[in-house]
């Protein structure tokens, strides 16, 4: 599991939105070609990049979120944020 | 009584209430500068007298928006070649449509390429018919019109916008799949489409010169494979291969009627682009009715939505809900009746003759000259 530095900061590269899904009642990141529904967490996690927050802000606010300690959440935020980068969906 | 009549009703009779459509493909003009001979508009292109007009367009992106539609993929033709291609696209962006611009990149000044990309243009797609000048003329008819389209990638990816190249593959141009993927990255592009020939159309009608061996196909599945793993992260790939050669159908658009649809030109609501060869289908048009009347309830969509359409050996089959049967149009091109199985399928008589007509037309050494396409030529 590649590791992603506190101070990166994730951001939505050009051509990539996140929005809500009002017909469908779901927030959808988007692509080009690409629709992927975000489930509640991955959600909450999305909502929270906005290009000027670090990953350790983001985490930090997550821990507040879910109540729950960074060193549980931390694995799970990676894996998603580092499938996304990987599709080109996110920047780190 | 009714519980008689209930119980005695098929259950496959009655086609659930579809989820609204996630892509719509307009096809805002056939005009285009390119003569490509895999072009899958129909043979019998729109004359420009009969295109829809600039407010008919932005009332479809709106109800397309109100409807669901999420992806809005402006097309042709070249859809440039309309004079209103900024405001349509300024009109789609404003009505929260992700909007894809699917181009041949030809003809485009770089202030129209401003205009477009100011007016909310999310994303371009430029079509590529080779790694190289000569294929690439040879292809699509129009002299230089590789180095216009390495101009034009290099201006949209200038402008930070992501591009991605699609690629039609065959007979022509299948050796040079290993240089599209080099070209795809020295251009800048975010993602290539490796898109192998589908024969409706214009390459229907140039099959025999198109049709690739299967020696051939193979090998661009292994150098995508291979490609796809080296370039992670700097080139997302995606491939569409050829269905001839293949042992079950292609998922066509995702089920008949199920996840996107077409408008063309003049207005017809399609349920795929190639959806008018079948001919005793009823394609409503948007000046006379909704998007959202057309997709729920036009005769053409409900005709082969779901299952309940089908025949043996469909019906019965553990697959239909994975494949739906395959492709309706080429069911019907085919075999000459669109609801039976797509004849690629192994389950289907024809399967076979299906891949030794594809393996003999392919080895043809000198298959003759391919139509190109036009407003006269089909």
């Amino acid at each position: 599991m590649p590791a992603i530095a506190d101070d990166a900061v994730p951001a939505l590269p050009r051509g990539v939105k996140f929005r809500e899904d009002k017909a469908r009642g779901r927030y959808v990141l988007l692509g080009p070609e690409r629709i992927f529904e975000a489930d509640p967490v991955a959600t909450e996690i999305l909502r929270l990049i906005d290009g000027r927050s670090s990953f350790k802000a983001i985490l930090t606010r997550l821990t507040e979120l879910f109540t729950a300690d960074e060193a549980t959440i931390r694995p799970d935020v990676e894996a998603l944020l580092t499938d996304l980068a990987d599709k080109q969906m996110v920047t780190l | 009584m009714s519980e008689t009549l209930l119980a005695d009703r098929p259950t496959e009779a009655v086609t659930p209430r579809p989820q609204p459509p996630l892509g719509l493909l307009a096809e805002v003009t056939h005009r285009c500068p390119l003569r490509c001979t895999y072009c899958s508009n129909p043979l019998q292109l729109d004359p420009k007298s009969v295109e829809l007009d600039t407010d008919t367009w932005k009332r479809v992106f709106s109800e397309a928006a109100e409807l669901g539609v999420i992806h809005l993929h402006m097309s042709g033709g070249e859809p440039t070649a309309r004079r209103d291609i900024v405001e349509l696209m300024r009109h789609a962006a404003e009505v929260g449509l992700y909007t894809n611009l699917i181009t041949s990149g030809i003809g485009i000044t770089e202030e129209k390429l401003d205009a477009i990309i100011d007016a909310g243009c999310d994303h371009i797609q430029l079509s590529m018919q080779g790694a190289d000048a000569a294929i690439t003329e040879a292809v699509g008819g129009n002299r230089g019109a590789f180095e216009k389209k390495h101009d034009f990638a290099r201006a949209v990816v200038e402008r930070g916008v992501p591009l991605t190249l699609n690629a039609v593959i065959h007979r022509m141009n299948i050796h040079q799949v290993p240089l599209m993927i080099e070209k795809a990255v020295e251009f800048g592009a975010k993602r290539l489409e490796i898109a192998h020939t589908q024969y409706y159309g214009w390459a229907l009608k140039n099959r025999a010169q198109l049709m690739p061996a299967r020696e051939d196909v193979d090998r661009t599945i292994e150098e995508v494979e291979t490609a796809r793993e080296r370039l992670k992260g700097t080139l997302v790939i995606d491939a569409v291969f050829p269905d001839y050669y293949a042992r079950y159908p292609k998922l066509c658009n995702g089920g008949w009627g199920t996840r996107t649809f077409s408008v063309t030109p003049s207005g017809k609501v399609l349920p795929c682009h190639a959806a008018e060869t079948i001919t005793h289908l009823d394609f409503w048009n948007v000046r006379d009715h909704s998007l959202a009347e057309t997709w729920y309830d036009g005769p053409a969509f409900t005709a082969y939505r779901g299952t309940s359409w089908m025949k043996e050996p469909c019906r019965s089959c553990e697959r239909k809900h994975v494949d739906f049967g395959g492709c309706r149009c080429q069911a019907l091109a085919l075999t000459g009746d669109a609801a039976n199985t797509d004849p690629v399928c192994i389950k289907s008589p024809l399967h076979d003759s299906i891949g030794a007509m594809a393996t003999t037309e392919s080895a043809v050494a000198e298959p003759g000259a391919a139509t190109y396409r036009g407003f006269r030529a089909g």
